[in-house]
């Protein structure tokens, strides 16, 4: 199987579905003739023209509410958010516009669109260009939020997330960019809303997001030279979220560690620790365990970001304190 | 005098001093004064109604627009303040009749728009029927939203290219931005209309909006209704700016003002700036200067209003400025507008009738309204 770079795969996403589908239309800061600060877009202004791959002004309301009226008007529109530090400034079209709009139009009005964002956590970018807080969309409904974790996946669910007829928040990683790993040839997609079991094992379950599913996996190695085995899930849509495929492996393993780059308070393994708690109680054998950021903003020192940030050995400590 | 700075001591001296119709004549020049480049459409006189290719129907059409919204406005402030009958938060468009008819009149049906939480004046235009709106307003599954979007969403009824209504202030700016991209991209010469008030020019939205909208020249009609007040909050204090066309200026946008009160004068204004837009000629930004009945929303009177500014902008009411007229050039009788009242006043209580007979949706259907399945 060829291997690509996860911004390639994104690309080639993003291509493809621009080939299938004229309505595709791309939208964002630097995203045409600069092709994406992280070259996401390479090539494609070249090839579709600035019809379709549109450089915007510095303008993050109106780069989703403009892709929110696109939508409206027949088109299919992929939006990029350059940061995600810089959503909030977008999030009234986001939360409150497009995530509203099919409910509380009695279902008349659609919204296709996607809102591509990343964070660059590890990237030594500082408090204001690293932040990552999904959770903030778990109070939105009417949003989908997908968090790929391997070239692979972020191809097949952004094809997913072209065609799907919500509106889609879909959380790059600025860490993973560069990161190389096997995308198939030709047409596949991921559904939307399903995990994938990265790794099986007997001993304990790890749930991990995006950029950590890589730590986790790593942790995986090292415990198992230890003599416990793990079963690595990686839900890579929280909304909505596969809780079946998770209870099921905690149903088997007892044990629930969370783990992603957010911070611990209100952040993803809070909700997912709360849905399992409330649906597997009598199937745990211990605490259920987030590996998370401190409650803090994001140091720039690089030392002192790598010490803030999620990794192997924090899990594989989460691991032990579990098991003993 | 531009109304800049003493808008305020200019409107009240206006209104205190001087008749209805040059209270028009100044609040058109008071925007244009110092931007030669703005285009004015000041009242239109009697004698003068059927000039522009402007037929005795189109008239009468606009005059019922208005009427219809007129009596289903009152009839829904009497639901609310009298009947207790309707409950929340209802913004209406009693006195900027003139606008929604003028503004959405020189639409073709399958023009779009996109409308605010004062939204009722605009459906109507558009040609929404009454039963689905009134139904909505009662939170009942016939409404045009089945009773989950309430009267600030009410507008919402793309059937007759009605495609959205927000409830954040500025927020449908950029919006209609983006339905102008794929207006422009579907090359059929549509366009789309947008409305919001001298508030929401304040916000990082409208400007951001109305930037890219320049920027990418997309067919949209940005109609700002300048009723001088957002909530109590004047647009003399609030609006840094020499008038709202004005800032459209800033961002390479054609830009008019048109008199708010008077339908004739919008319905010419937004014509032509439909034209252009239809021609690839980009956006317009047009300011119609009006004046609300009642306060900001129902249960709010306005009475923080100078009384004479008032009582000024009540002598200019839309609706008896355009029959007197129609009387004056001979192109209606009396017996024309008892017709139409007579319409109206029974398909607002058929409507009211529809509302209240029907039934509100099931909680448990609710779930399949939040994901496109």
């Amino acid at each position: 199987m060829p291997e690509l770079t996860y911004a390639d795969a994104l690309r080639e996403a993003l291509r493809e579905e621009m080939l299938r589908d004229p309505r595709v239309v791309l939208m964002g800061e630097e995203i045409g003739v600069f092709e994406g600060v992280y070259k996401v877009t390479r090539g494609l202004l070249k090839e579709f023209g600035p019809e379709r791959v549109r450089d915007t002004p510095i303008s993050e309301a109106a780069i989703a509410g403009a892709a929110i009226g696109a939508a409206l008007g027949g088109l299919k529109p992929v939006a990029e958010i350059m940061y995600m530090d810089f959503l909030p400034i977008a999030l009234d079209q986001i939360a409150t516009q497009a995530a509203k709009m099919h409910f509380m139009s009695g279902g008349k009005l659609k919204v296709p669109m996607v809102l591509r964002t990343q964070y660059s956590l590890g990237r030594v970018h500082g408090a204001q260009h690293s932040q990552f807080f999904p959770s903030v969309l778990f109070q939105v409904p009417g949003l989908k939020v997908v968090l790929p974790s391997t070239p692979h996946d972020a191809k097949g669910l952004l094809k997913s997330a072209i065609r799907d007829e919500n509106p889609v928040v879909f959380i790059e990683s600025g860490m993973l960019y560069r990161t190389k790993g096997p995308v198939p040839d030709g047409e596949y997609v991921i559904p939307l809303g399903q995990c994938d079991v990265k790794k099986t094992g007997n001993d304990i379950t790890i749930v991990a997001v995006s950029r950590v599913v890589t730590e986790a996996l790593a942790a995986a190695v090292k415990l198992e030279e230890q003599g416990i085995t793990a079963d690595i899930i990686d839900p890579r849509t929280i909304q909505p979220l596969d809780l079946p495929t998770i209870l099921e492996s905690v149903k088997k393993t007892g044990r629930l560690i969370i783990a992603s780059d957010d911070v611990k308070c209100g952040g993803i393994g809070s909700e997912i620790a709360a849905q399992v708690v409330e649906e597997a109680f009598d199937s745990l054998d211990a605490p259920i365990l987030r590996v998370a950021a401190p409650d803090m903003p994001i140091p720039f020192s690089p030392t002192l970001e790598q010490a803030y940030m999620p990794n192997a050995q924090k899990i594989i400590e989460a691991a032990k304190r579990l098991i003993g | 005098m531009p109304y800049g700075a003493d808008f305020k001591q200019q409107a009240i001296h206006m209104h205190g001093t001087h008749s209805p119709a040059a209270v028009g004549e100044q609040i058109m020049a008071s925007g244009t004064a110092r931007f030669e480049t703005v285009k004015s459409f000041g009242p239109v006189e009697a004698n003068e109604l059927t000039k522009h290719a402007m037929s005795r129907e189109r008239l009468l059409q606009m005059l019922r627009k208005m009427i219809e919204i007129r009596r289903f406005e009152e009839r829904v402030e009497r639901l609310f303040l009298q009947e207790g009958a309707l409950i929340g938060p209802s913004h209406l468009y009693l006195g900027e009749e003139a606008v929604a008819a003028g503004a959405v009149g020189a639409l073709d049906d399958d023009d779009l728009i996109i409308s605010t939480y004062r939204g009722h004046g605009h459906a109507i235009a558009k040609g929404v029927p009454m039963k689905p709106l009134m139904a909505e307003l009662f939170g009942k599954s016939t409404g045009t939203c089945k009773g989950l979007g309430g009267s600030m969403h009410v507008a919402i009824y793309p059937e007759k290219g009605s495609v959205y209504a927000t409830a954040i202030v500025g927020s449908g700016v950029p919006i209609a931005t983006g339905v102008g991209l794929a207006l422009q991209r579907e090359g059929k010469g549509r366009v789309v209309m947008t409305f919001f008030g001298d508030g929401a020019t304040n916000t990082g939205a409208f400007h951001e909006g109305i930037n890219l909208a320049s920027v990418w020249k997309v067919p949209v009609i940005f109609v700002c209704e300048n009723n001088m007040y957002a909530m109590s909050t004047r647009a003399d204090y609030a609006v840094a700016a020499e008038s709202v066309a004005a800032r459209a200026q800033a961002y390479k946008m054609r830009s008019m003002v048109a008199d708010g009160n008077d339908p004739v004068s919008v319905y010419l204004a937004a014509k032509e700036a439909i034209d252009a837009a239809r021609n690839g000629q980009g956006a317009t930004l047009l300011e119609c200067m009006t004046y609300k009945l009642h306060g900001h929303g129902v249960y709010d009177k306005g009475d923080y209003r100078p009384k004479e500014e008032i009582e000024a902008w009540l002598k200019r009411d839309p609706i008896d400025g355009l029959e007197a007229r129609l009387l004056k050039a001979n192109l209606a009788s009396q017996a024309d507008f008892e017709k139409i009242e007579k319409k109206v006043a029974a398909e607002v209580e058929e409507s009211l009738a529809f509302a209240k007979a029907s039934p509100v949706l099931p909680f448990d259907e609710l779930a399949k309204y939040v994901y496109v399945r």
